[in-house]
């Protein structure tokens, strides 16, 4: 865990928006609503964090991510990488930040190209910042490989001949690559099997003591977002809701949806089951969300306030904050031995 | 799927040249690549060395001759004005194949430029696909005799002229294949390395849409030299004293009940090529797919 991010984080996220806009007609192709996929968003991750981002699908975590690495571009905001805003950067100015910024997939077998060598799948961030292929990069490659569990030989092959965790280590060795400082994670272990998600999560680890690495990790599985995370913020709706250190967060959520969310991890043991605050209702469009709290059609204790006037985070204690006008009415939940203990092999 | 682990591979080899390298030694194992680049080779070389070849002069008329059947003396048969239709069917090839290729060529370069540029920049997608709309809303023969018509008889009206034509399905399914590839993760991933619009679609988006852009181009081929009897039917194409495989078919077709021949020996012509230009495609499209190669022992 971390204390109070008194060095420079390495990110800062303010005020980040992303509105996707809405075309119809034929012709003219008039914008006709927007999507706030992601709505004033503010973060930060201190260098050797890994800050967990969960919610459900559709919350805009996954947009978070793509805007920090500015492959989409931000509505409004600000994004600073080492305190300096990249938001505003050309294309052709991010190069150099780039390498500094990288990003694992959730889909191993969508996130490398079928038809390139795992040897140059690995060192084409090398290449784009314009290294030469050589004998040199070569035994960085391999090198690479050997760094992420692979064999070496596994230079001269292609990504079909390999299985989705081995995959997912190649698109690991790509991503540290270039020697980034932070890396997105966006659902990297979502797709595989649990034994394997176990062995990738360590990977992160290991990797992240060896080169002092910062993640973004994007998941909706809150098992292992537990267990590899320092600090831990939900989104739902575009927005963040609640944003706290780890254990605080699973240990006491104060957020009518943190707690939703928590109740929902499947128990391994019929009496542990949570018996409270069950979500019902769907997710509503984020075309148009509901006016006040976006939480209010499925909030339990909603009440009229919260139909009319959007709650701002508010600190509650050291690290941890929820956007909820009636926190203090909400009583957190009991303590209780249900919850997973370390996550990622239930 | 192998287990990489198990195998203890070298590491990969210095550079050799391309006729010792592994894609040359996958493609002469590849038993239809072989056959296809057979039967396209044989069709090329006959028709390139015509000049060289101890033949009648496709147009030397011989009334006394005229629809003779294959026979010993008259290989493929004689025509309606005693021509000897071997002589006039490779001679034909000439035209033919020029035309096709020429046709196919111009369908890989700007089919695949501009179906990129409408798949990958979305500003260009709209104006560049209702154009092409444009195009494909006319029937394709008479779009084409349009501009032939418009352009004046010529081998190279018909070649522009059918290029026209099918340069906007080319693009089509080009743009097609580009949309799909390049939402995949991998193109993020580069974009996120940095990689320039250039560099993605170069590297990145269009290794991945050979597939369906190979077997288009051997449809166009065979499209190209079928239209191009019509052109020339009609007087838009090559002068009729050229024969081409398109010709030789337009002008047998009045006499397909007495003299079959004279439509058959240009069309098997046109079969063996379009058939050979197949299985090259495929030969090609598998070799260049990784996930298709068969591991050679």
């Amino acid at each position: 865990m971390t204390a109070a991010p008194a060095p420079t984080p390495i990110i800062t996220v303010d005020g980040l928006a992303k509105h996707f806009p809405v075309r119809g007609g034929t012709f003219l192709n008039r914008t006709t609503g927007a999507v706030r996929a992601v709505d004033d968003v503010n973060l930060t991750i201190a260098p050797g964090e890994t800050l967990g981002l969960v919610g459900e699908s559709g919350c805009g975590k996954s947009t978070v991510g793509r805007l920090i690495l500015r492959l989409i571009e931000p509505t409004a905001g600000r994004i600073l990488f080492e305190g300096t805003d990249i938001a505003g950067l050309a294309q052709r100015e991010l190069l150099a930040v780039r390498r500094s910024m990288q990003i694992v997939f959730q889909d191993p077998y969508s996130s490398l190209n079928p038809r390139m060598m795992v040897e140059d799948i690995i060192l084409e961030p090398l290449y784009i910042q314009g290294a030469r292929k050589g004998p040199e990069t070569r035994r960085q490659a391999q090198k690479l490989l050997e760094t992420v569990g692979l064999p070496r030989s596994a230079i001269a092959r292609y990504p079909h001949e390999f299985s989705g965790g081995q995959r997912q280590r190649i698109g690991i060795a790509r991503a540290i690559a270039p020697q980034p400082k932070f890396i997105v994670c966006d659902e990297a272990v979502s797709a595989l099997d649990v034994s394997i998600q176990a062995q990738i999560v360590n990977l992160l680890q290991d990797l992240q003591q060896e080169f002092g690495l910062s993640y973004l990790f994007i998941a909706h599985d809150l098992a292992v977002v537990k267990h590899i995370s320092d600090r831990v913020a939900v989104m739902y709706l575009g927005k963040v809701v609640e944003i706290a250190p780890k254990r605080t967060l699973y240990a006491t959520p104060r957020h009518p949806y943190t707690q939703a969310l928590l109740a929902s991890i499947p128990a391994p043991h019929p009496r542990l089951r949570r018996q409270r605050a069950r979500l019902t209702g769907e997710l509503p469009s984020a075309l148009a969300p509901p006016p006040g709290c976006r939480f209010n059609t499925r909030c339990p204790h909603a009440q009229d306030r919260c139909r009319s006037e959007v709650p701002e985070l508010r600190t509650l204690a050291e690290g941890h904050q929820a956007a909820c006008h009636f926190i203090d009415q909400i009583p957190a939940p009991a303590p209780l031995g249900g919850s997973p203990r370390n996550g990622t092999a239930p | 799927m192998a287990a990489p682990d198990a195998a203890v591979l070298e590491d990969r080899p210095a550079r050799v040249p391309f006729w010792r390298g592994p894609t040359f030694r996958r493609l002469i194992h590849h038993r239809s690549f072989v056959i296809g680049a057979i039967l396209v080779s044989i069709v090329l070389v006959t028709a390139l060395i015509a000049p060289w070849l101890d033949l009648p002069d496709p147009n030397r008329l011989a009334i006394r001759f005229r629809f003779r059947p294959p026979s010993g003396e008259f290989l493929l048969g004689t025509d309606n004005l005693g021509r000897s239709m071997l002589s006039r069917v490779i001679w034909g090839g000439q035209l033919s194949l020029a035309i096709g290729l020429g046709v196919v060529l111009l369908n890989a370069v700007f089919g695949v430029t501009l179906g990129a540029a409408a798949g990958y920049f979305g500003k260009l997608d709209g104006p560049l696909m209702r154009f092409a709309d444009a195009l494909m809303a006319f029937p394709s023969v008479l779009l084409a005799i349009g501009i032939a018509a418009a352009l004046g008889p010529s081998a190279m009206t018909a070649v522009i002229a059918l290029a026209v034509v099918y340069i906007p399905r080319t693009a089509r399914i080009v743009r097609a294949s580009v949309l799909v590839v390049r939402e995949l993760e991998f193109v993020q991933a580069a974009r996120a390395s940095g990689a320039d619009d250039w560099r993605i679609l170069r590297q990145h988006i269009m290794p991945n849409c050979m597939a369906p852009l190979i077997v288009q181009l051997s449809f166009v081929f065979a499209y190209a030299v079928l239209s191009e009897a019509v052109l020339s039917f009609l007087g838009l194409g090559a002068p009729p004293t050229t024969p081409s495989w398109g010709i030789l078919i337009a002008e047998g077709r009045s006499y397909i009940r007495e003299a079959a021949w004279l439509t058959i020996v240009p069309g098997v012509a046109i079969a063996i090529t379009v058939f050979g230009l197949n299985l090259l495609g495929d030969g090609l499209r598998d070799v260049l797919d990784p996930r298709l190669r068969v591991e050679q022992g």
